[in-house]
């Protein structure tokens, strides 16, 4: 492009410090209100020709920014020089909470921000428009269509100063600050005296970062959970619900047509039998034969009673007829008001085909209220071959039920680890 | 006032008159600055050298404000605290203007209007003090005691010799911004909008060492 009539091209400046005599680069031209000396930490006032001293320090800790002043590089299609860089902190608890804060800067677009905490890195702006507060239990504020939380607020101290600011920046100057969070966006607020200066920021990967600006190594490592970083498991919940309820639907139709298409569900022996009680003999019978048809599958054996306030026993053996091969077991069938029920049901695995019948035998208390008024338990026997069977649906189930669970405790686990450092929560820190 | 070529009385260098209902205007060589009357240019005043700036808007730097054409044909520089700032002037191509603020890199462009109620004077405008103005809220936001440093450039009305000069800013929810500025009596507020300079469209504009814009 061309420069206009008046243009002249605007050059940085090269000068030394009046404390240390290190020298200074002014990156951000006549912008620069202060400038700290990356040598001594001396604060001047870069408007003045000789850079006055506006703050001194007798010893000087050094720190070396993980991305050093003069470092360049390319963020959302913009370039960007780091100028300025701060060590800030909230104390809380008698325990400072340190992070860094990086000034950024473009001749035409104007001034970012890059801050860093434990590897957590946000890329951020001043908003022109002031946020709609909501006040309330929970705090929010809106920016747009954008609802952000309240998170914290904490007096914030300028610590350490390096570089170039556009405006008036001294060790120790105090803010109050407060954070507002819709991962993986960051609201900010900046309360002084004078001036309330809200700022916006996203959160940003550091290996990025390390990309844009063309660092040698790696960024510093990640630890911990931050205000605004976004959830691992955003969105997975919801779609690992969603999936659990579409598999569900399907177990459910399963449930419904397998059986139907899979087991013979045949009625192969019913009667009904009247027991009197043998106080001293023998109640053991055995039934007619009847069939079992098909491959080797299980068999149902239902008993229907009419017991009422009362118990039986039955000795149940489910014998081949050629082979004298038996299942036994017993089955017990209690009704007492509320509790038990009349019926029994049993199921006898792998049965092989062929002429099976029963041997049966009753047992009941001869104090029984049936027998002690002279009444009979009357009972039923039913016997089915190959009826459906249901307990591999319930397993599928609770066995589908695993995952979403398991996404939904890990998601909000990091949501507790994240509201944990907030006023909120109860290792908040401020 | 269709004279469009005059000469400066100062010095006799040509002055070009780029936008025809301008009152004020400075000339490049002496610097004087230079008012407008029906029959010739009156010297009123000459301007301080102008301090260094970067800002990237200079006389001449087109751009665009909600699909209208502007030039900027002059500006006021003011001093405050964190530095300083320019209101440069703006000429639309249907022949109104407008203001281009540019403080630290931040662009905001409004309109000189007329609120339906007198403002408050300054002394009852305070920080917690908000304005309805065109449906939406106007919140007090800074107070700023700037001082005046100079003038370049066409204005639309005479300014020169100001001193500490108190300006209001106001924002809403929506980043509609406003001034209100006493260095006038009664005061005049200009509304507008922050902006983003790569919504601004700018071309013709200074040139940075190592930059590209």
């Amino acid at each position: 492009m061309t420069s206009g009539p008046a243009g002249k091209v605007a050059k940085s400046v090269s000068l030394s410090c009046p404390s240390c005599g290190a020298p200074i680069d002014l990156r951000g031209y006549f912008h620069t209100v202060n400038v700290a000396c990356a040598h001594c930490g001396a604060i001047l006032d870069a408007r003045t020709p000789t850079l006055t001293i506006l703050q001194k320090f007798e010893k000087q800790t050094s720190i070396q920014p993980a991305i050093p002043l003069g470092s360049r590089g390319k963020l959302n299609g913009i370039d960007f020089e780091v100028i300025g860089y701060q060590l800030r902190q909230i104390v809380s608890d008698g325990v400072a909470y340190q992070w860094s804060e990086y000034l950024l800067f473009n001749p035409f677009q104007g001034y970012r921000y890059l801050t860093e905490y434990r590897g957590h890195w946000n890329f951020g702006r001043t908003l022109n428009a002031l946020p709609a507060m909501q006040m309330g239990l929970r705090r929010t504020a809106s920016v747009g269509a954008q609802v952000y939380r309240h998170f914290q607020t904490a007096n914030a101290q300028t610590v350490y100063v390096l570089g170039e600011f556009p405006w008036q920046v001294r060790v120790g100057d105090e803010v109050s600050a407060a954070d507002y969070v819709a991962a993986p966006f960051l609201l900010s607020s900046e309360t002084t005296a004078d001036e309330v200066v809200w700022s916006t920021a996203v959160y940003t990967d550091g290996r990025a970062l390390w990309q844009a600006f063309q660092l040698p190594g790696s960024p510093p490592p990640v630890s911990g959970v931050y205000e605004n970083q976004p959830s691992p498991y955003k969105g997975k919940v919801g779609s690992v619900w969603k999936t659990y309820f579409l598999l569900l639907i399907a177990l459910i139709v399963a449930a419904i047509v397998l059986p139907t298409m899979i087991n013979r569900n045949q009625k192969v022996f019913d009667r009904d039998y009247v027991f009197n009680g043998h106080p001293n003999g023998d109640s053991s019978f055995v039934t007619q034969p009847f069939e079992l048809d098909g491959r080797t599958s299980s068999v149902e054996i239902k008993t229907i009673t009419n017991l009422d306030n009362d118990w039986a026993y039955f000795h149940y053996a489910l014998i081949n007829q050629d082979t004298g091969h038996a299942f036994d077991f017993g089955r017990e069938v209690s009704k007492f008001s509320d509790e038990g029920s009349k019926e029994d049901r049993v199921i006898v695995p792998s049965v092989a085909s062929g002429k099976y019948y029963l041997r049966i035998e009753p047992e009941m208390d001869t104090n029984s209220p049936t027998l002690r008024f002279g009444r009979s338990l009357r009972y039923e026997v039913i016997v089915t071959r190959d009826p459906p069977v249901y307990w591999f649906f319930l397993v599928a189930f609770f066995l589908l039920l695993i995952p979403p669970i398991y996404v939904t405790i890990q998601a909000m686990k990091f949501e507790g680890a994240r509201w944990a450092e907030s006023d909120y929560g109860s290792g908040g820190s401020a | 006032m269709s004279e469009r070529v005059s000469n400066c009385p100062g010095c006799g260098a040509p002055i070009k008159f780029l936008w025809s209902s301008a009152i004020q205007t400075t000339c490049e060589f002496c610097k004087s600055i230079l008012v407008r009357t029906d029959v010739d240019l009156e010297k009123v005043g000459q301007v301080a050298d102008l301090p260094p700036d970067a800002s990237p808007i200079q006389i001449g730097t087109e751009g665009v404000h909600r699909n209208r054409p502007f030039t900027v044909i002059g500006r006021i520089v003011y001093e405050y605290q964190q530095g300083y700032w320019n209101e440069w002037h703006l000429i639309f191509n249907d022949g109104t203007s407008g203001w281009l603020s540019d403080a630290q890199l931040d662009y905001a462009v409004s309109y000189l209007w007329q609120p339906p109620s007198p403002l408050p004077p300054a002394s009852n405008c305070n920080r917690q003090a908000s304005f309805q103005w065109n449906g939406a809220t106007y919140q007090v936001t800074v107070i700023t005691t700037a001082h005046y440093v100079g003038v370049q450039g066409e204005l639309p009305f005479k300014y020169w010799d100001k001193s500490d000069c108190l300006f209001v800013d106001l924002r809403t929810t929506d980043a509609r911004f406003a001034t209100i500025d006493y260095t006038e009596t009664p005061p005049i507020l200009f509304v507008g909008e922050a902006i983003d300079f790569a919504d601004l469209h700018l071309k013709n504009l200074r040139q940075f060492d190592g930059w590209t814009q």
